[in-house]
């Protein structure tokens, strides 16, 4: 077997995986009332479709945009439209959301789930299913999938990767698909293949979790897909590591995975794409690892869309501890939530309820200069002195002298920081002032 | 559920990811590296005697003592007992004779807190290393006591009060080879600490242990003191004094300070190269500067003034030599 090549730097944190790694998906009851926000990714809002008032089904339309770069949003649960207004959300701080109340039926639109024989679909068939049903990256990008499944043949795509690192500490959402629904993640790969019209296809998992690569291999035995097993190291996950081990290129900087023939994507949106595609089931619910040590009892939970962070809580037995930040994603990359009340939306892959204690944060000191942040860097940057420009705030030196704009926010050189230096905070300071600076703006 | 939280009633604190940090600080680094020189500290102490101990004592209260009132009068933080400081007039102590009058040694350490580090901005904004700094500033204040030695019997039962170094520059390494009664016991002295020097540099065997748990523990790359102590070997062999390649490397790589000066001197975070790279081009330097003092300079030994000249030219090597940045050519 071939030798893989490991990207440059990255960090060891403990994975915390053990809380969860072996439970099996739960589903969650619907909650009495779902908020759904118009705006659950990168790109143009929904404009609501159903009015105060409204009946509506579960899988029904109900926020739509006419432009390219959106997403759809429908109802994840049957039930009367009670509001629509701005309230806080997960993604963004907040949105405009279509909150509807259940009527506990939780009754399909019309016509779904149907069976539809994929391999007869052609290229623009699913082009258009995966656009109507919703489906952004659930890996916590947030991008429009039909924009990546469509790229194909005008951008020269040659390698279709999915992503299985699952990199993050505490989260298992990835693995338990991959070990559970395996086959229609399997055949969700096909599609995407299909889709972007490519031969070779890899998939990528960190081999903390044999099973999963057992599972894809003979899932996948007699396709053109590979099934290859990454060194367990954060952040394998992020798609520019990924592709550098798994398709020896790296991205040009400021260019995209899809500028040099790859597209990868996240375990959890090709099993949606194959739900959209061969059930028409559009995005309504996504898996979300519940863990941290403030929850009574972790689990991976199959979630509505709209359902509130407390309630998914409770349904894991509610706090037993204070806990002082409540996260929405990984502890690496994820975002500290001010409001239990934020929904579940398509990108929240764990929701991590944590005390004080399990943070391990310390009082910021000044840099002694000790390297460890540049060797744990898998770009390459001096997060030290971008950490020190940043107290200065001086953004065009951070640009131009030490490619800030390069930078992923990992978050590997805050976590090796020995003197506790939120350099990713820094970081974002600064990229914004760039920002502010630049002609683009306004 | 026996203690049930209610959500409602809790305060969530918000900040930027990521939420998890190693368990490292700067502080439990700084006590690593004291626990590193403690082994060589203590040899010194057993075979120079009471005026070693004393004088370590002296520079480690009074660099302690100068950072607490330092910090007080700038209304900072009082980081003064992080174990940096300590490790400031521990090195200090290490770096100079043990028949030094304390009071000297009192005023090295608070120079060193003070000038060298506190008057950059403190921890971690100095330029030079603050222990070099304080002994250069003994050296030119009082040479005569700086480089009076301790009296001491070699194994041929020669009664010397000159380092080997000293020896070899004033008299020549025939000499040096007499006092210690040949090669394999000047050897060997050196490699155990019985022969003249600073309190704590003598100890070749013990400062290499040390260094070697902070390689181990990941404080220190094993680049800085390697290359450092090669550069040494290659040039005093190279150049000897009978032409050449007639030099010897292991004694001059054991000699005077260069162990404790390449493990623990040059390895200073602040002071040192960010990057591998960089650091083996300081490592370089300086053991190119360490050599060409002992071997044509005043001084017999030059690691000090070698690691003090190299920390200028730190902050260049740091604009020069970069990672490569992902997708970019350089």
């Amino acid at each position: 077997m071939k030798v893989l090549k490991t990207f440059r730097g990255g960090v060891h944190p403990q994975d915390s995986k053990s809380y969860t790694r072996d439970k099996a998906i739960v589903e969650m009851p619907v909650p009495k009332k779902v908020v759904i926000p118009v705006s659950q990714h990168i790109g143009a809002p929904g404009i609501p479709v159903v009015k105060v008032g409204d009946d509506v089904k579960k899988g029904q339309l109900i926020a739509y945009n006419d432009t390219f770069i959106t997403s759809s949003v429908h109802a994840s649960t049957s039930g009367k439209v009670v509001d629509i207004g701005v309230y806080p959300s997960s993604y963004k701080n907040e949105s405009l959301a279509i909150v509807i109340e259940s009527d506990g039926l939780d009754e399909w639109a019309p016509g779904l789930p149907l069976h539809r024989d994929w391999e007869s679909l052609d290229i623009k068939e699913i082009h258009q299913i995966v656009r109507d049903s919703g489906i952004v990256g659930l890996g916590g990008a947030n991008f429009p999938s039909h924009i990546k499944i469509s790229y194909g043949p005008e951008k020269k795509i040659d390698t279709f990767i999915l992503n299985g690192a699952e990199c993050e500490p505490y989260l298992n959402g990835d693995y338990r698909i991959m070990v559970e629904h395996t086959e229609r993640l399997a055949a969700g790969v096909k599609i995407a293949m299909k889709s972007l019209n490519v031969k070779r296809g890899i998939v990528g998992i960190e081999d903390n979790k044999p099973e999963a690569v057992k599972a894809m291999t003979e899932a996948l035995k007699g396709t053109d897909v590979q099934v290859v097993a990454v060194p367990t190291k954060y952040p394998q996950g992020a798609e520019r590591m990924l592709i550098k081990v798994l398709a020896e290129r790296e991205i040009p900087a400021g260019k995209r995975h899809s500028d040099i023939g790859v597209v990868g994507m996240n375990v959890c949106t090709i099993h949606s794409v194959a739900n959209a595609v061969i059930s028409g089931i559009p995005l309504i619910e996504r898996v979300v690892t519940v863990a941290g040590d403030a929850v009574a009892e972790p689990m991976n939970v199959m979630v509505r869309i709209g359902t509130s962070f407390k309630d998914v809580i409770e349904f894991c037995g509610g706090l037993t501890k204070t806990p002082d930040k409540i996260i929405n994603g990984g502890p690496m990359m994820g975002y500290a939530q001010g409001s239990m009340e934020v929904p579940v939306v398509k990108g929240v892959a764990g929701i991590l309820a944590m005390t004080k204690e399990a943070l391990c944060d310390g009082e910021e000191e000044a840099c002694i200069r000790c390297g460890r942040c540049v060797e744990a860097c898998p770009i390459g940057l001096i997060p030290s002195m971008l950490s020190i420009l940043g107290e200065r705030g001086r953004y065009e030196e951070a640009k131009e002298k030490f490619g800030i704009l390069n930078c992923i926010e990992c978050g590997s050189c805050s976590y090796v920081c020995p003197a506790k230096r939120n350099i990713v905070q820094y970081i974002r300071y600064l990229k914004n002032l760039n920002w502010e600076h630049s002609p683009h703006h306004k | 559920m026996s203690t049930q939280i209610n959500a409602a009633e809790t305060l969530l604190s918000v900040s930027t990811a990521p939420y998890i940090k190693s368990e490292d600080t700067v502080s439990k680094i700084m006590w690593k590296v004291n626990l590193a020189l403690a082994p060589a500290a203590i040899f010194g102490v057993i075979y120079f005697g009471v005026p070693a101990l004393i004088n370590i004592v002296v520079s480690i209260i009074a660099a302690v003592a100068a950072e607490y009132a330092v910090q007080k009068i700038r209304k900072v933080r009082i980081t003064a007992f992080d174990g940096s400081a300590f490790l400031t007039g521990l090195l200090l102590a290490m770096c100079i004779s043990p028949e030094m009058p304390p009071y000297m040694t009192a005023i090295g350490s608070v120079i060193a807190i003070v000038i060298a580090k506190h008057s950059m901005g403190g921890l971690g904004q100095n330029i030079f290393n603050p222990a070099h700094i304080g002994r250069a500033a003994l050296m030119v204040s009082w040479p005569i006591a700086m480089t009076t030695w301790s009296t001491i019997k070699t194994p041929v039962d020669a009664v010397t009060s000159a380092t080997p170094l000293g020896i070899l520059k004033l008299q020549g390494y025939s000499e040096l080879l007499e006092t210690f009664g040949g090669r394999s016991e000047l050897y060997k002295a050196l490699f155990l600490g019985m022969r003249n020097g600073s309190i704590g540099e003598t100890c070749t065997v013990l400062l290499v242990l040390g260094g070697l748990f902070l390689v181990w523990k990941k404080i220190i790359n094993w680049q800085i003191p390697v290359v450092m102590i090669a550069t040494v070997g290659i040039l005093t062999w190279v150049f000897g004094p009978e032409g050449f390649f007639t030099g010897d490397p292991v004694f001059h790589m054991m000699a005077g300070g260069l162990i404790i000066g390449a493990f623990f001197m040059a390895t200073d975070m602040v002071t040192a190269p960010i990057t591998k790279k960089g650091q083996i081009v300081f490592a370089i330097g300086a053991g190119m500067i360490t050599s060409l003092i002992r071997l044509k300079g005043g001084y017999p030994e030059g690691v000090c003034y070698s690691i003090l000249l190299m920390n200028c030219v730190t902050p260049l090597i740091d604009l020069v030599i970069k990672p490569r940045i992902y997708g970019t050519g350089r």
